[in-house]
């Protein structure tokens, strides 16, 4: 009860003229920071930081939060409709959702991610309130096998997803992990594939491979198949908006679910990526209509969206609470709230309650605020749709290299870029699936480190892995999940003998 | 009489003109501040700072952009220095790894490559363990590492970085053996200690701070020369003087701290490292720099010029040996 005191307390700092201003502010920055792949909200929130160095630290993280928000609506708009994902926690979104504006239903697919991710938003901040003290204690007991648990759980959802063979599955991920090994090593501090090239040392760009992948690889299949969008044709009105927001209750068990999810891993700390990818996983999984996933499935879109946006909330709470930044933005912002002298960590909460409490409070609104923002603006974004391919197409291709040069302003990047465009092309020819190299490079490197960091902990014993419930229970949950379509095969041909045998 | 006065003539002309050379140079379009860091990094907030303080006090005519080049603990920012030789419009922010990272990896830049400005602040050392844990000091700490060698953790971040090396001379000082585990920063290693999945670490102060405060962490011992400034109470009973010198607790090493350096690339005017090093005592000298030294608990301590360059040398000298011992350098 004591929270909602508090929350009262922070609705009051956070609920002025200027603040709701801000926000808005935020928010339309941060949808033009989303909508550029490669810009996206780490880097947006950096170039605004400087920016906030007068302001009260209320107001700046105010500013910041609501440009994130921003940032991360803006990221699903462009993974709808050109496929480009503006945050790896948004690449599982591109599943359905492009598929769906191709099919002309884009207006539909923004609704649905919007109002999922609005939803997902909301459960993680009413989360935080309530269990503010508790969920910190939590996050403690995180460490190295326990993270890697986490991780293994989030790469065996996705084990026999694709309609594809799992062999090429595995080709793909084992790919993926071997980009995400690029660069200077944490546990042995060693350079790993660079061959001499300085411009390797900081490792690839996940953005990088991401716009060539999916940004680049897909406008040559455009160009292939006949120079047009598939969604020329379709119209979209504010009625279709309306339409939508009314189905959405039709979706409740995958909203509950994903939420789930989502506060889940952020909590965690696995990540806004991990659990977006987890609960796509598990809602195809889950589904009756397991054939229309990847096709265009209203579910596929909803699903990611909103877990997405729980851990991104929900996210939030380790980092105030222990002082861990769950993401690159939030990295930034931590860096913001030192220059502006408050030490985030277990003492912020008691230290200073106005910043922690009016923060949570701009949380409901800026959500509010920017889930308003895009809603009315999706014809706006839809009708961008309707512009021919002759004129769109290279402003796409040049949206994609400046998104690649702004990641680090490297020359460099533009070419690993196109090559990536080719090698995404060429999975697309070859029925590859993108998804698990995706899945890999963002999170293999993590999941490496935590494995050896485990290793070094137990001198080389495995049992570290079963040493207390918590990971005992995830790596358990993660085995059974990767082995799952082995298992059902198995048990399929245990049980048909005797079914044939009873008929008989 | 005669003497002095003309003594005191010239050094006054040699001040003036000193002065009247250091102003002959000045930066002509906006100067690049490249942090050898990730953003939220140590170095990162202490360019920023800079970056502020300059901002605030109007202290440059040019403006400043800040870009993160952290890639390789740093090596990236530093290649990128080093391949802009002569260019003085490019400041690089980093400790003593700008000196150090050849050594542990293969790059493609040599110190000598880089032109040092300044030091602007020495970070410290303190051993650190669980706030529930039995050691009350470091004497004990190390009496158990002793009894069982090889079983107790201490956490730091990356690898064969100053942590590491901190590890390795702690063990030759005492003759303990550690298990040594590298997260990606000092913030995750704190995080893990006030869980209690290691047993210490030897964290910048500023890095456990708020898990001191909160209890979840004890400082053991500092490894600086003298003890901390500051006489406000971080918690009930101690604060930062409180904390005893690990010589004074018994770890016979004298000092161990990390400098915040900023470099030029190779090449450039005398008179461009000079400009710069004046900026940065002007930059040292504002109430703004002494709240962020207070802040993170580091020591104010500015150096240039040839005590600067005696400095890493001393350095350099000091951590190589243990880099030799422990056989991590490459060649």
């Amino acid at each position: 009860m004591e929270n909602f005191a508090s929350l009262l307390h922070g609705f009051g700092v956070a609920l002025t003229t200027y603040h709701v201003a801000l926000m808005v502010v935020g928010v339309l920055l941060g949808i033009l920071v989303g909508v550029l792949p490669g810009l996206g909200a780490p880097n947006g929130v950096s170039l605004l930081l400087p920016l906030t160095f007068t302001m009260d630290p209320v107001s700046a993280i105010i500013l910041l939060t609501s440009m994130y928000w921003g940032a991360l609506f803006g990221g699903s708009t462009t993974s709808i409709l050109f496929n480009i994902p503006g945050e790896p926690s948004s690449v599982a979104t591109t599943f359905d959702g492009y598929p769906m504006a191709k099919q002309g239903n884009a207006a539909e697919a923004l609704t649905l991610a919007f109002l999922s991710a609005g939803f997902g938003a909301l459960v993680g901040v009413i989360l935080i309130t309530v269990l503010s003290g508790w969920v910190a204690k939590f996050a403690l007991r995180f460490s190295s096998p326990e993270y890697f648990a986490v991780y293994f759980l989030a790469f065996a959802s996705f084990v026999g997803l694709g309609g594809t063979s799992p062999f090429k599955t595995v080709v793909s991920m084992g790919l993926g992990f071997a980009f995400a090994a690029v660069g200077m090593d944490t546990v042995s501090g060693g350079l790993r594939l660079t061959f001499g090239l300085n411009e390797l040392l900081s490792g690839i760009s996940f953005l990088i491979a991401v716009i060539g992948l999916f940004g680049i690889g897909e406008l040559m299949l455009t160009m292939e198949e006949g120079l047009r969008f598939d969604g020329i044709r379709a119209r979209v009105r504010l009625r279709d908006v309306v339409r939508t927001i009314g189905t959405m209750p039709r979706y409740w068990v995958a909203l509950l679910r994903s939420s789930v999810i989502g506060c889940w891993m952020g909590i965690t700390p696995g990540g806004p990526t991990a659990a977006s990818f987890m609960s796509y996983g598990l809602a195809k999984r889950l589904s009756r209509r397991k054939e229309a996933f990847g096709k265009g499935e209203p579910e596929g879109v909803v699903a990611p969206e909103t877990a997405d946006h729980a851990a991104g909330s929900s996210a939030i709470l380790p980092m105030l609470a222990l002082g861990v930044p769950g993401s690159a933005t939030a990295a930034v912002m931590m860096g913001g709230l030192m220059i502006w002298g408050l030490n985030p960590g277990p003492m912020l909460f008691i230290e200073r309650p106005d910043f922690v409490w009016g923060l949570i409070a701009s949380m409901y609104l800026g959500n509010m605020v920017a889930v308003l923002v895009v809603l009315t603006t999706i014809p706006l974004f839809a009708s961008i749709l309707r512009i021919p391919f002759a004129i769109i197409g290279p402003i796409i291709v040049i949206v994609c290299f400046i998104g690649a040069y702004t990641v680090a302003g490297r020359s460099f990047d533009l070419w690993l870029a196109l090559a990536f465009g080719l090698a995404g092309y060429l999975f697309k020819k070859l029925d590859y699936p993108i998804a698990p190299l995706v899945l890999a490079m963002v999170l293999g490197d993590k999941a490496e480190d935590a494995f050896r960091q485990s290793m070094i902990m137990s001198k080389g014993s495995l049992s570290i892995f079963w040493s207390n419930g918590l990971v005992a229970t995830l790596i358990s949950l993660g085995l059974v999940l990767a082995f799952w379509p082995l298992l059902s095969m198995v048990l399929a041909r245990l049980t048909r003998p005797k079914t044939t045998s009873a008929t008989a | 009489m005669i003497k002095k006065t003309s003594w005191l003539v010239a050094t006054a002309l040699t001040v003036v003109f000193g002065a009247a050379a250091q102003a002959d140079w000045k930066p002509a379009k906006p100067v690049e501040f490249i942090v050898t860091s990730s953003p939220g990094g140590g170095t990162d907030n202490f360019a920023r700072m800079v970056q502020s303080i300059i901002a605030k006090h109007k202290l440059m005519e040019q403006s400043v952009v800040v870009t993160n080049k952290g890639g390789g603990s740093g090596a990236e920012g530093f290649v990128y220095t080093k391949v802009a030789a002569g260019d003085p419009h490019k400041l690089t922010f980093g400790t003593n790894n700008a000196y150090l990272l050849p050594y542990v990896a293969k790059l493609a830049y040599k110190p000598s490559e880089l032109t040092p400005v300044a030091a602007m602040a020495l970070d410290e050392f303190v051993l650190w363990v669980n706030g529930n844990s039995p050691y009350k000091d470091a004497k004990s700490f190390i009496e158990a590492a002793k009894a069982k060698p090889e079983t107790l953790k201490i956490g730091g971040s990356q690898s064969k970085d100053t942590d590491q090396t901190l590890t390795s001379l702690i063990e030759e000082a005492t003759g303990t053996k550690f298990i040594y585990v590298p997260f990606q920063g000092g913030g995750a290693a704190g995080v893990q200690l006030a869980g209690g999945h290691i047993d210490g670490n030897t964290n910048n102060p500023n890095e456990n701070a708020g898990q001191w405060k909160a209890g979840a962490v004890t400082p053991l011992c500092v490894f600086s020369p003298t003890r901390l400034q500051g006489g406000a109470k971080v918690t009930a009973t101690m604060g930062w003087s409180d904390i005893p010198t690990c010589k004074e607790a018994g770890i016979p090493i004298e000092q161990f701290q990390m400098p915040r350096t900023v470099w030029l690339p190779g090449g450039v005017p005398q008179e461009a490292a000079e400009f710069y090093a004046d900026l940065l005592k002007k930059v040292s000298e504002t109430p703004e720099w002494k709240e962020y030294i207070e802040r993170t608990s580091q020591t104010n301590r500015f150096l240039a010029g040839e005590e600067l360059k005696r400095f890493i040398a001393e350095d350099d000298v000091k951590t190589s040996k243990v880099f030799e011992r422990e056989g991590w350098i490459v060649r």
